[in-house]
C-alpha cells in the first residue's frame, strides 16, 4: 500500500486571496479534505465554506481524499 | 390617491386612466401581469398581432424605501415560445410607474398607419402619443440621448433597437437604469412584440411623481431594517455577489461539471479560468473599474459592474454570467474584453443574452462562423442582425428556429426558448425547472441551482433524481411570489438561509398596504399565479408533450459525469399536481 497520495487542491473566490489557485501536493494517506482546510486556514476563515467538491462532486469536509484526487473549495457564492 | 391603470390602445392612437379592479387590487409585479394577460388576451392569438397586449407593472414594493425593491414586470404572449411570458427587469421605471400611481400600463392595438414607429410618454394626467421618425432605425443609447434631452435625466425609459423594430425574436425591450445604462426585459422575443406594436420607446414622467405611502410606516421601517440587515449578513447578497458579480458562477458551475459547453457537448469549460469572476474582479481592479454597481435604485447586493478595456475606456456594464458563459464557454471565445465589446454592442442593439449567445453556439453547428470568433460573432451582429440581412434575420430568429432550419438535432431549447447557463442533465432540478415552467427554458423562474450546487437552503444532489420535481416547484411558487413583489431575485439567497428574511418581507407588504398576509397567502399567491400561466399555455396549444428537453439530452452523455436525462414523462408531469 503507498504511504503518499497525490491531490490537487483548486481554490476560488475570496479563498484565493494570499493562497493559490490550484496546487499539487503529496499527502499522507488518510488524509481527509477537513485536514487541507485546517492547514490552508479556510476553516477559519472569516467566509465559512460553502461547497466542497471532490473530482465535480459534492462532498463532505470528512471525506477521506483518494490518490489523484480533485479538491475544489469555495466559500458561499450565488448569481444567476 | 389611488393607483390607475393606465390603458393605451394603438389601433386609434388613444388611452384610458382606469380605476383598479377590485380584484386586481391586492396584486403587482408578475402576478398582476399574468392575471391581466390570462383574462385579456386570447391565448390563440398570434403575437405580433392586434390581439395580443403587453402589461408592464411595478412589483408590490417597488417604489417603497425596502431594498432592492426596484424590479419591473412585463406580462405578454411570447412570439418565441408561443405561451405566456413574464419578463423582470431592474432600472428606474418599477419605482417611477410606482411612485407615479401607475398600478399597470396596458399596451393593446395596433396602428393603422404602420408606416413610422411611435413614442409613448405616460404622466400623472395624461399619456401622449406621438409618431417619432427621427428616432426609427436608430439603437438604444441614441433613444436614451433623446429622452434625455428632451425631458431630463431622471425621465424613465423603455426602447427597442433596430432587431425589436423588425421583430427579431432574439430581441429585448432596454430599461434604462440609474446610471444610465441598459437593463433588459430579456427573454421570449419581447422586443418584436413592442416592435409589432410600433413603439420605439415608452417614457415615464420621474419629475412630477409623489412619494409612495404607508398604512403603517413605523411597521414597514421596522421590517425594511430587518430585511436589509438580512441581505447585508448574508454571504452571498451581502460578499460573494459585490465582490464578484454573477460571474463568480463560471468556475463553481464549472467544476461541478454543468456548464453547457461547445453547445451543450460538455459541462466543463477550457475557457474558464479566463472568463470567470475572479479574473474579471483582477481586471476591473487593474483598469480603474467598478466591481459593484446597482441596477435599480435601492439595491444594497450591487452586483453588476463598470467593465473598463486595457486603456481604462469604459467598455460595458451590466457585464452577467449568463452573457459570458453563452459567449465564453458555449461558444468558446476566450478574451474577456471582446465578449464585453460584444455585450456592449447587444445592449445598444437590445438583443438577448442568452437567446442570442446560444444561437451563436448552434451557428457553429451550422457551419455560419467558428467556435470561438468573437470578431465574426460581433461583424454579424453589427453588420447583419443590425441592418435585417437574410443572415441577420436568420440568427435573430432564435436557437430553435436556426436548428430547424439547417437541420439540426443538438438544438439546446425547451418551448423552442434557448437553454441558459446550468446543464439539464449535471443539475437536474434546474432541468425541472427548464421544462416545467410555462416560461420555456428560464433559470429564474425556479433557481434549483441554489440547493443542487450553491449549498443554499439545503442540498439535493444534482445529479440524481429525487427530490428534484418538489425542490422545482416550491422554488417556482415561491419566485412567482416574490417576482410580484417587485424584488431582485437574489433576494431568494438570503431567503432560503435566513428565517428572519421572508418574515420581514411580509410584514413589509403589509405594513405598506394595511393587510396582514401570512406565509401561507404568499405561498397561495405562488401557486395560483403559477397555475394561471400554466392554464394560459394550454389553451394556446403548450401540453404536457411541451414539457420535455430536447431529446438528444436522452442519449448524448454529458462529461465529465457522463449524465444524460433521465426523468420519465410521468416523473415530470407529476409537477403539476398541486
Amino acid at each position: 500500500m503507498k504511504d503518499n497520495i497525490n491531490i490537487t487542491i483548486k481554490l476560488f473566490a475570496q479563498y484565493r486571496d494570499d493562497r493559490f489557485k490550484v496546487e499539487q501536493r503529496v499527502c499522507a494517506c488518510g488524509i481527509r479534505a477537513k485536514d487541507i482546510m485546517d492547514d490552508l486556514g479556510i476553516s477559519e476563515h472569516k467566509l465559512p465554506l460553502g461547497v466542497l467538491l471532490v473530482n465535480s462532486k459534492h462532498e463532505k469536509e470528512e471525506y477521506e481524499l483518494q490518490d489523484g484526487d480533485v479538491i475544489s473549495l469555495f466559500p458561499k457564492v450565488g448569481g444567476g | 390617491m389611488s393607483d390607475k391603470i393606465y390603458r393605451v390602445d394603438m389601433s386609434n392612437l388613444t388611452y384610458k386612466i382606469e380605476d383598479v379592479p377590485a380584484d386586481w387590487m391586492g396584486l403587482g409585479g408578475r402576478g398582476l401581469t399574468s392575471t391581466i394577460i390570462a383574462a385579456e388576451v386570447d391565448p390563440e392569438c398570434h403575437p405580433l398581432g392586434p390581439n395580443n397586449k403587453m402589461v408592464f407593472a411595478p412589483g408590490l414594493l417597488s417604489g417603497t424605501t425596502a431594498a432592492n425593491s426596484g424590479r419591473n414586470s412585463l406580462g405578454t404572449k411570447s412570439p418565441l415560445t408561443g405561451g405566456i411570458k413574464e419578463s423582470n427587469v431592474g432600472g428606474t421605471i418599477a419605482g417611477v410607474m410606482a411612485k407615479l400611481g401607475v398600478k399597470a400600463l396596458i399596451i393593446e392595438g395596433i396602428p393603422e398607419d404602420d408606416s413610422t414607429f411611435y413614442h409613448v410618454h405616460v404622466t400623472k394626467e395624461k399619456v401622449l402619443i406621438e409618431a417619432v421618425p427621427e428616432l426609427v432605425g436608430k439603437n438604444n443609447y441614441f433613444v436614451l440621448d433623446a429622452m434625455e434631452e428632451k425631458y431630463n435625466k431622471k425621465v424613465a425609459v423603455m426602447t427597442i433597437g433596430r432587431p425589436g423594430e423588425m421583430k427579431m425574436l432574439i430581441s429585448n425591450i432596454s430599461v434604462r437604469d440609474p446610471k444610465g445604462k441598459l437593463r433588459s426585459h430579456g427573454r421570449g422575443g419581447v422586443g418584436a412584440v413592442m416592435g409589432s406594436k410600433k413603439i420605439k420607446c415608452i417614457t415615464v414622467d420621474a419629475q412630477n411623481y409623489k412619494e409612495v405611502t404607508y398604512a403603517q410606516p413605523d411597521k414597514f421601517k421596522e421590517a425594511s431594517k430587518v430585511f436589509t440587515k438580512a441581505l447585508q449578513d448574508n454571504p452571498i447578497s451581502g460578499e460573494g455577489l459585490p465582490a464578484f458579480g454573477t460571474n463568480v458562477l463560471i468556475n463553481i458551475i464549472n467544476e461541478a461539471g454543468g456548464l453547457p459547453s461547445h453547445n451543450f457537448r460538455s459541462g466543463h469549460s477550457e475557457n474558464a479560468e479566463e472568463i470567470c469572476g475572479e479574473t474579471m474582479a483582477e481586471k476591473i481592479k487593474e483598469r480603474g473599474g467598478s466591481t459593484t454597481h446597482g441596477c435599480h435604485a435601492g439595491c444594497v447586493i450591487q452586483c453588476s459592474q463598470t467593465y473598463n478595456d486595457k486603456d481604462g475606456n469604459y467598455l460595458t456594464s451590466g457585464f452577467e454570467y449568463e452573457m459570458i458563459w453563452a459567449f465564453g464557454a458555449n461558444f468558446g471565445i476566450k478574451d474577456l474584453d471582446q465578449i464585453a465589446k460584444i455585450d456592449a454592442l447587444m445592449d445598444d442593439l437590445g438583443v438577448d443574452a442568452i437567446e442570442t449567445g446560444v444561437t451563436f453556439g448552434v451557428a457553429v453547428d451550422a457551419e455560419i462562423i467558428k467556435f470561438g470568433d468573437g470578431v465574426e460573432a460581433y461583424r454579424i451582429l453589427a453588420e447583419e442582425i443590425a441592418n435585417g440581412t437574410p443572415l441577420g434575420r436568420v440568427i435573430g430568429g432564435g436557437a430553435g428556429n436556426l436548428g430547424k432550419l439547417y437541420g439540426l438535432v443538438r438544438v439546446p431549447v425547451v418551448k423552442n426558448q434557448s437553454i441558459p447557463a446550468y446543464e439539464p442533465r449535471a443539475i437536474k432540478g434546474q432541468g425541472i425547472t427548464y421544462v416545467t415552467t410555462p416560461m420555456g427554458a428560464d433559470h429564474t423562474a425556479g433557481y434549483a441551482v441554489a440547493t443542487n450546487i450553491l449549498n443554499s437552503g439545503g442540498f439535493v444532489d444534482p445529479l440524481k433524481k429525487d427530490g428534484q420535481v418538489e425542490l422545482s416547484r416550491n422554488l417556482q411558487i415561491a419566485s412567482a411570489a416574490v417576482d410580484s413583489t417587485g424584488m431582485c431575485i437574489f433576494v431568494a439567497f438570503p431567503a432560503l438561509d435566513d428565517p428572519k428574511c421572508l418574515p420581514a418581507l411580509i410584514d413589509m407588504i403589509n405594513a405598506r398596504f394595511g393587510i396582514s398576509l401570512d406565509g401561507d397567502d404568499v405561498t397561495n399567491l405562488g401557486s395560483t399565479i403559477l397555475k394561471i400561466e400554466h392554464a394560459f399555455n394550454l389553451k394556446a396549444g403548450l401540453g404536457s408533450a411541451d414539457d420535455r428537453v430536447p431529446e438528444f439530452m436522452k442519449y448524448e452523455k454529458l462529461p465529465p459525469h457522463d449524465a444524460i436525462w433521465d426523468f420519465t414523462n410521468e416523473e415530470i408531469d407529476e409537477f403539476w399536481n398541486f
